[in-house]
């Protein structure tokens, strides 16, 4: 076990090193002189050099990886150009609004999706079932921000029972967090909640097929019984492989979902600096959700094999 | 799934079912002890130096932490803000100016002539009105601590004008050691003399910005009058939000989670002027003007003919339509120096104001134009640019142009515009942008008539020395009348030229809730006098 | 799996064609297969057919004309500009199709391809799964948005974009197909006899990758569709000057309140063909595989 974790955790640095090559060559090859940016409306060609020489734009190409790798394995992510701040800071001041999304988001599917694919399976074939799978194809077809812009007219404007926008630390007031995070989340969810019912229904309905629960139904247990000890004890393999699956896409929704709902998080961040053409930060973001989407990874793997032992590792 | 999962749904469904019992409570439970006001501006702040940039963002942050020597009033006068008295000799060539006692930078350090001149130093390196102003100085000396003055060699018309410049780049007075920056380099601290104090540690760019009362900031006695007047502050914290969706935005005025949003898009304004507790106002006086700005050094548009006949295809309306909206927040105004300034005159601009492809398309006949197609910037994500592109193209394709409409977004503009290299290898034919009012109200201050071509000029590089004499000829007219006449003939000089096309003239509404109290107005946004009532 | 068998038997004749028709109709009884089918053909056609079924030209200003609701002369509205939402949003269609069939076919190609080539060659297999599980890590949405930043706004590279964070997962795919493939007693049996390394892809190897590929690549092009709407909504796709779906409702967004048909009739269009793409998906994978269900 000891040797299959280090083993998985040496598999990162090779796949951080293509991340971090592609990302730089991506960005750096990129049209727009950043220079110009921050020089304005009045600026000379000779304030724009100066600018340039500052920021060390107008090193050989392979100068300035050298440099910016070097910096990163030093934690130093760089210069924002457009708000000439660091990096590093801008990203830790947004963190905690778009890790309170997504962690909420993550028990939400979890609390609804499980219980929803297990009552479609253990229904197969009949209306619930049909409706549960017919729910999670149309939640799967509906565009984030159609959704949220639904919500918001329905729920903050129509009715009134939820704000419009902004976000609230739950050290701040745990009522106001929720009242907030509330909308964000159904909107971010739906997409995540089809998924993992139609995983759960898929492994229950298989699980139900196994030999050994026809064993436990010839025995006479309960149906209740087969349903939550049997059943629902393997459905963790699928849930937890999706959810490291779908990370990377749950990172997609942030940056759509923060930006209709004003939540200065990490994927604000990201719409901002594509639009400002801030290659710093967006390298710096591109690094760091990779980072953790290959962490996450990392621990659904080691935790499927701790838990699962009939993976071989 | 045990007790602690039963108790997360639980918290959550308490959390969606119960919300409309206290709408109130997710406005202001934290704050009550303090009076916040919660502004939405146009545009994420970003760089924290008003001299280094033109940004109005910037501006605006400037009028937050800085103070001025002197500041406009509502009849155009500039009135002393940090001066107290002041007086010009008998050959009109030595002004001497007494700073007002007391004057404190946030860092509980006294304001002195050293400080001044560092300022005015670096604005003179990057403002138009600034580096116009140096030309004619000789020299700047700090009697004491409390009294400098400015030399000039000959006899200057806009020193005060200069001094109190309300808009992009304002001559914000600034501690020597922050003055001393280089000019291209944004400053390494926020500390100013103004009526409030930035506050580093809770900044957020492009989230959110902080201030707060200075304490020991020292109004002036007389009433408040644009940016002039006594600055009395009257809540504890200002924080300006940055929402980039507008509807949003607007929401949460109408819901009363944000104070103020600077300028929603004009379709909308009817919809918050509906809901009971907003109101929706006009703050900046002069409004706003649209600007189509060619590049004079390339084909075809070198060609004075080939700009006419552009003129002659488009018409103001189309633009104002497109970009506003309803016609209650636009004018059609031929003036350049806007409408509603004492150097308004339609002089030149009749081809403007009405589409005469006929004539179009005869200009081009008689032209050099050889097909070859127009190269329009278009940025899609500014909202108030994007309306203008599409309209153009159409025009010109309308009149026998080949249009090449590339779709991008305004940083990328803001640096390509720079570029003086032919349209086919990375230039550009035309872009549009707008001016705050102030900012073309005379031939001076106006970036877009600067006719000195690839050294001196704005974007674009006209060069025209004869015009460049007359505009200078502005600076030294003697008197309103004279000015006036010499306004008129720049004007019909620059319709001639097409040196830019104004395209029509707007005004922005703010809309807040009517809890707050002495909203000003002014060219830029004015956070002091504003009482916020419960 | 009927299609392996057959081709194993080595029936390249009328009785492939047969079987290629039998298939087709035993997937025709799915009803999934026939709603889902039936309704993106039915988008496909409205694609097609656009010239003909919009009243105006879909980039046509009218400024005088903006923001009105549906009516007679504009069945669906008109936006901001005054442009027929109707007329642009049957335009859209084409892009929406285009972008999502080309996405799909191109990231089933270029994976097979790499996926055929890493189970094959064991020295490249290393690096490129390499290369793979690194571009896996970059979210595709923020490698789209950046690739675009890039490359500049235009329907070639928002495909390019949309088509490379997807490439990996094709090529993880096939690649253990082919090494599954690989174990096979009857592959073995060929390459023991000698049959030259690209006649056992194309024979044994190739044919099993076609189910499988088909079912993934529905639901790439529906993601695809997804993603590309995404990008223009967030104004980092295809350039305005174009009408997609997601531009569409970029541009109405603002005026959701005051002109909710900007946003509606795209989002049901949008919608529904996902939806479509999604139900296809599920009807192939139900027939052709039951045993990919649990693959997501």
């Amino acid at each position: 076990m000891a040797l299959y974790i280090l083993r998985r955790l040496l598999a990162v640095i090779p796949v951080m090193l293509v991340v971090a090559v592609f990302v730089f060559l991506l960005i750096r090859l990129g049209p727009g002189d950043p220079a110009a940016q921050l020089a304005g409306d009045a600026a000379t060609a000779e304030d724009i050099q100066r600018i340039r020489e500052r920021l060390g734009l107008h090193l050989p190409i392979h100068v300035q990886f050298i440099t910016w790798f070097g910096n990163i394995l030093q934690g130093d992510l760089g210069m924002s150009i457009a708000n000439n701040r660091p990096v590093s800071s801008l990203i830790l001041a947004r963190l905690e609004p778009t890790l309170m999304l997504t962690l909420t988001t993550i028990i939400f599917v979890v609390l609804v999706a499980v219980p929803l694919g297990a009552i479609a399976a253990w229904n197969h074939g009949r209306w619930i079932d049909r409706a549960v799978m017919a729910f999670s194809v149309l939640g799967f077809s509906i565009p984030v921000f159609v959704l949220a812009y639904i919500l918001i007219y329905v729920f903050a404007m129509w009715l009134g029972v939820a704000p419009v926008q902004g976000f609230v630390s739950p050290t701040d007031s745990l009522y106001r967090f929720f009242a907030h995070i509330a909308l964000p989340v159904l909107s971010l969810s739906t997409i995540y909640i089809a998924l993992v019912a139609r995983i759960t229904r898929a492994t229950v309905v298989e699980t139900l097929g196994e030999d050994y629960i026809r064993t436990a139904y010839s025995k006479g247990v309960r149906d209740r019984d087969i349903l939550l000890k049997h059943a629902l004890r393997n459905s963790w393999v699928p849930v937890v492989t999706v959810i490291g699956i779908s990370i990377a896409a749950l990172i997609g929704g942030v940056v759509v979902t923060e930006s209709v709902y004003n939540i200065p998080g990490l994927g604000r961040l990201t719409v901002d600096a594509v639009l400002a053409s801030d290659y710093p930060v967006i390298q710096g973001l591109i690094l760091v959700f990779s980072f953790t989407y290959v962490l996450i990874n990392l621990v659904v793997d080691i935790t499927y094999a701790a838990l699962d032992p009939r993976i071989r590792y | 799934m045990s007790i602690t999962t039963r108790n997360w749904t639980a918290g959550l469904l308490a959390a969606v079912v119960a919300i409309p019992a206290a709408n109130a409570a997710f406005v202001s439970s934290a704050d009550a002890e303090e009076v916040v006001l919660r502004a939405v501006k146009h545009s994420a702040l970003r760089v924290l130096d008003p001299i280094m940039t033109t940004a109005y963002m910037s501006r605006n942050h400037g009028y937050m932490i800085f103070d001025t020597l002197f500041a406009l009033d509502e009849n155009f006068e500039p009135q002393p803000q940090m001066v107290d008295t002041w007086e010009v000799s008998d050959d009109q060539l030595t002004w001497t100016f007494t700073l007002r006692d007391g004057l404190l930078f946030h860092d509980g350090e006294l304001v002195t002539s050293d400080d001044v001149i560092a300022s005015l130093r670096r604005w003179g390196e990057r403002d138009a009105m600034g580096q116009e102003l140096m030309r004619y100085t000789e020299e700047m000396n700090a009697v004491d601590d409390n009294t400098f003055e400015i030399v000039v060699s000959e006899p200057y018309g806009l020193m005060l004008e200069s001094l109190g410049k309300p808009s992009s780049n304002v001559p914000f007075i600034m501690p020597q050691r922050l003055a001393e920056t280089d000019s291209t380099e944004p400053i390494p601290e926020q500390i100013g003399s103004g009526p409030f104090v930035f506050v580093d540690e809770e900044f957020e760019p492009g989230a959110v910005a902080v201030y707060r009362k200075f304490e020991d900031y020292v109004p002036r006695d007389e009433e408040p009058s644009w940016m002039s007047g006594g600055k009395n502050v009257h809540v504890d914290r200002v924080e300006w939000v940055n929402i980039p969706d507008h509807g949003t935005a607007l929401n949460s005025v109408i819901s009363g989670e944000i104070d103020w949003m600077e300028n929603p898009p004009w379709d909308l304004i009817a919809v918050a002027e509906n809901a009971p507790n907003v109101v929706g106002r006009q703050l900046q006086p002069l409004g706003s003007q649209g600007m189509m700005r060619m590049n004079f050094l390339h084909p075809p548009l070198d060609d004075p003919k080939v700009r006419q006949a552009i003129m002659y295809a488009v018409e103001q309306e189309s633009y104002m339509q497109a970009l506003v909206g309803p016609p209650e927040y636009y004018e059609v105004c031929g003036a350049m120096f806007m409408c509603g300034t004492p150097l308004e005159t339609d002089i030149g601009s009749a081809p403007l104001l009405e589409q005469d492809l006929d004539r179009a398309r005869e200009l081009l006949e008689e032209s050099s134009y050889d097909g070859e197609p127009i190269v329009i910037m278009y940025p899609t994500d500014v909202i108030t640019l994007s309306g203008y592109p599409p309209v153009t193209a159409q025009a010109l394709e309308e009149a026998g142009f080949n249009v090449d409409l590339q779709a991008t977004d305004w940083q990328t503009v803001v640096s390509r515009r720079a570029s003086m290299d032919p349209p086919e290898e990375g230039g550009w034919h035309l872009f549009h942008t707008n001016w705050v009012g102030f900012d073309v109200a005379n031939p001076i201050v106006s970036q877009g008539l600067v006719a000195g071509g690839r050294e001196a000029a704005w974007f674009g590089w006209p060069d025209f020395p004869e015009f460049e004499e007359l505009r200078r000829s502005f600076a030294a007219a003697d008197g309103a009348e004279e000015q006036f006449a010499v306004a008129e003939q720049i004007q019909e000089q620059a319709y001639e030229n097409v040196m830019y096309l104004p395209l029509g003239q707007y005004i922005e509404i703010a809309i807040f809730g009517d809890h707050l109290e002495g909203v000003l107005e002014g060219p830029a946004p004015i956070f002091w006098n504003i009482r916020k009532n419960d | 799996m009927t299609t392996d068998v057959s081709f194993e038997a080595g029936a390249r004749d009328e009785r492939a064609l047969s079987v290629w028709a039998a298939t087709l109709r035993f997937l025709l009884r799915n009803r999934s297969v026939q709603i889902g089918g039936g309704l993106l053909v039915l988008m496909i056609a409205i694609a097609l057919l656009a010239p003909l079924l919009w009243t105006v030209s879909p980039t046509r200003l009218d400024t005088a004309m903006r923001l009105r609701p549906p009516g007679p002369d504009a069945w669906m509205g008109t936006d901001p500009f005054g442009r027929d939402v109707y007329s642009r949003v049957i335009y859209g269609s084409r892009i929406s199709l285009l972008v999502g069939l080309t996405v799909a076919m191109t990231a089933a190609l270029v994976g097979t391809v790499l996926g055929i080539l890493a189970g094959y060659i064991r020295w490249l297999d290393g690096i490129l799964m390499r290369v793979m599980d690194g571009l896996m890590a970059i979210p595709a949405i923020l490698l789209a948005i950046a690739m675009i930043a890039v490359l500049g706004a235009g329907i070639g590279s928002v495909i390019i974009a949309i088509t490379v964070p997807e490439v990996p997962r094709v090529v993880r795919l096939v690649r253990s197909i082919v090494l599954s493939v690989r174990e096979e007693p009857y592959v073995e049996a060929a390459v023991a006899l000698g049959t030259p390394g690209h006649l056992v892809m194309v024979r044994h190897i190739l044919p099993n990758t076609i189910a499988p590929l088909l079912v993934q690549g529905t639901y790439i092009c529906a993601f695809a569709i997804l993603i590309e709407s995404i990008l223009s909504f967030l104004g980092a796709g295809v350039p305005p000057t174009i009408p997609t779906w997601g531009n569409i409702m970029a541009e109405g967004r603002i005026y959701f309140q005051i002109s909710p048909w900007n946003i509606f009739f795209p989002a049901t269009f949008l919608a529904l063909t996902i939806l479509s793409v999604n139900v296809l998906g599920d009807g192939l994978r139900d027939t052709l595989d039951p045993r990919l269900q649990r693959s997501v």
